[in-house]
């Protein structure tokens, strides 16, 4: 029995071990970066303990190309994407949840379509609709493929179909309208799942890059990460300080946002899954 | 939205008390109208539009498109680098998928249970969620840069000789393959965190009282009960390994050789280095077979527990 125990026991240890491992692996990357930023360039592939600390590379990064305007674009892209999804879905949501029309069940399949079937890999039709509306290299062709968004329809639709109906009818007995219905009783209620989409949403289009890399060719367009692209890709050779230094700055406000409310954020994705 | 829809409740105030039901009906469409257009425009015309224009050529300049039967198709069969993009993207699915959610099952285990220092492992673990594709990209090619990067410093102290990861077509796969595990794992771990979470304590107590091992238990009462999660993670999985090459655009473009051109990452050279729409078009269709493929096996299998109704 005790010989078991001592077995057991050794088990946790390395069980704990490998995890640790694991972490500090996962975690290398983002301590790489963080070192390679904050050290001049002659230390970013040399580890030693007494490199001196410098903020240069930042400001190298943030004068070598236009990336105050790169934030611009990424705040105007992200806030239309999730203002623009929020209304969309929420209506199609609650016509889903709440309503009889004919046709809805076939409407709802064809809506599913998009969970599997994402714009990401629809490019070549999709650039090819932008042309023709002649909207290439804006800021509205990066968000509009993904306003309509079938993960968002199917969350809320999930949600608002868990609220009792009584409360919805109680409202209608008062005289009030549906769409009073809706933005007075089930939005309030569902606010825990608007934020849970709203940071899922956010550091979606944050990080996306394919499609805005198609659909933008100039600085007044390109959202963050393809303004990093080509940043990385031709204005710096291997210069790995100045990229660490801008890699940084632009998952910046994500991982602040996250470190602050990690919690949160780490709710939100499982409220996000939880179907 | 606010103009369109107030006229309807008017409307619906007049018209509802005789006929009720037809005014649902308006309001319903009416509420889906907008999103709907759009899906229309951005989802299912340009599936459409793909599937037909797999059929036609390439318009050049002043010559429009001309129907040409299955010449792509014919192309395509023909065209070595489709076949390594699809053979990669195989390999590259069943390496990244089975590790993936392997990793995220551990990860959650762990974070779920009394582990020593828990909150930084699960930081740890959910950090390259967060990060841009495109951002820890760049990091890890330094780790891969031969030479003074990392992977070759920490192997140096064994006394391996250099090596060019990313420019040699034995390695250079694995290299992003480790990419993607890393960059998912952390994100489907939350998903079996959840489902844990969920999970009644009592039963693990039951299984040890039995005196059954913290492995059987896990193979018998826990995995079978995350079986759901499981499947969820797999479909998310399996198209996240169909529609994400950020990495591949910044770490290797496609080489050496195209042992790195995934079908996406294919598709985005024909359809805007080389401006063939037509054949990037058809070679999209063989993706949407795929994701097809995918949707209908969740249909038929699994989808009994989701409920849509």
């Amino acid at each position: 029995m005790s010989a078991l125990q001592i077995t057991s026991r050794g088990h946790a240890a390395l069980e704990t071990a490998g995890a640790w491992l694991l972490a500090l692996i996962w975690i290398l990357p983002l301590a790489y970066a963080l070192w390679a930023a904050i050290h001049p360039s002659a230390y970013s592939a040399h580890f030693v303990l007494d490199a001196p600390l410098t903020l240069e590379n930042f400001a190298r990064a943030w004068n070598a190309a236009p990336f105050a305007r790169y934030f611009l674009n990424t705040f105007l892209l992200v806030t239309m994407i999730l203002a623009a999804q929020l209304v969309l879905c929420t209506l199609a949501a609650y016509a889903f949840a709440r309503f009889t029309f004919a046709g809805r069940d076939i409407a709802f399949i064809l809506v599913l379509l998009q969970l599997m079937i994402m714009p990401d890999v629809l490019i070549v039709e999709n650039y090819r609709t932008m042309s023709a509306f002649g909207i290439v290299d804006t800021i509205p062709a990066i968000g509009l493929p993904y306003m309509a968004s079938a993960f968002g329809i199917f969350l809320l639709r999930q949600t608002f179909k868990s609220l009792p109906r009584e409360l919805d009818e109680a409202a209608r007995v008062e005289g009030a309208g549906p769409l009073t219905v809706l933005l007075k009783v089930y939005v309030p209620l569902a606010k825990p799942v608007y934020i849970a989409y709203g940071l899922v949403s956010v550091s979606y289009h944050w990080n996306n890059f394919l499609w805005p890399l198609i659909v933008t060719n100039s600085v007044n367009t390109r959202p963050l990460t393809v303004g990093l692209q080509i940043f990385a890709s031709t204005d710096q050779g291997i210069d790995w300080s100045v990229i660490t230094a801008a890699t940084l700055m632009t998952s910046a406000p994500l991982l602040f946002a996250f470190l602050l409310f990690q919690r949160q954020f780490v709710q939100s994705f499982m409220r996000a899954g939880i179907r | 939205m606010m103009h369109g829809a107030e006229p309807a409740a008017a409307m619906s105030a007049a018209a509802a008390p005789p006929r009720p039901r037809l005014s649902t009906q308006f309001h319903g469409w009416l509420l889906l109208l907008p999103a709907a257009v759009l899906l229309v425009t951005f989802t299912h015309y340009p599936t459409v539009a793909t599937i037909i224009d797999s059929f036609f050529s390439t318009p050049k300049g002043r010559r429009a498109a001309v129907f040409v039967g299955a010449d792509n198709y014919q192309a395509m069969l023909g065209d070595p680098v489709f076949w390594r993009a699809l053979a990669n993207n195989i390999v590259y699915a069943a390496s990244v998928i089975p590790l993936t959610i392997a990793l995220a099952l551990a990860m959650a285990i762990w974070v779920n249970g009394k582990i020593a220092g828990r909150p930084f492992l699960r930081l740890s673990f959910f950090t390259p969620t967060v990060l841009p594709m495109i951002a820890v990209a760049n990091i890890w090619q330094f780790f891969y840069a031969p030479g003074y990067g990392l992977l070759d410093q920490l192997l140096g102290v064994f006394g391996t000789p250099a090596h060019n990861w990313l420019g040699d077509q034995s390695t250079a796969l694995v290299c992003l393959i480790a990419v993607a595990v890393w960059k998912d794992a952390g994100f489907f771990m939350i998903f079996y965190l959840a489902a844990l979470q969920q999970l009644s304590p009592q039963l693990a107590e039951a299984a040890s009282i039995e005196g059954a091992g913290r492995w059987y238990c896990f193979r018998r009462v826990t995995f079978p009960l995350l079986m759901p999660t499981t499947l969820f993670v797999l479909i998310n999985a399996i198209i996240n390994s169909f529609r994400l090459i950020d990495h591949i655009v910044v770490m290797t473009q496609g080489g050496p050789d195209n042992t790195t051109a995934l079908l996406l990452f294919y598709i985005y050279e024909v359809g805007f280095k080389f401006w063939d729409t037509a054949y990037a078009a058809t070679l999209t269709v063989v993706l949407l077979v795929f994701l097809a493929m995918v949707a209908l096996g969740q249909f038929l299998i699994l989808d009994r527990r989701i409920h849509y109704q």
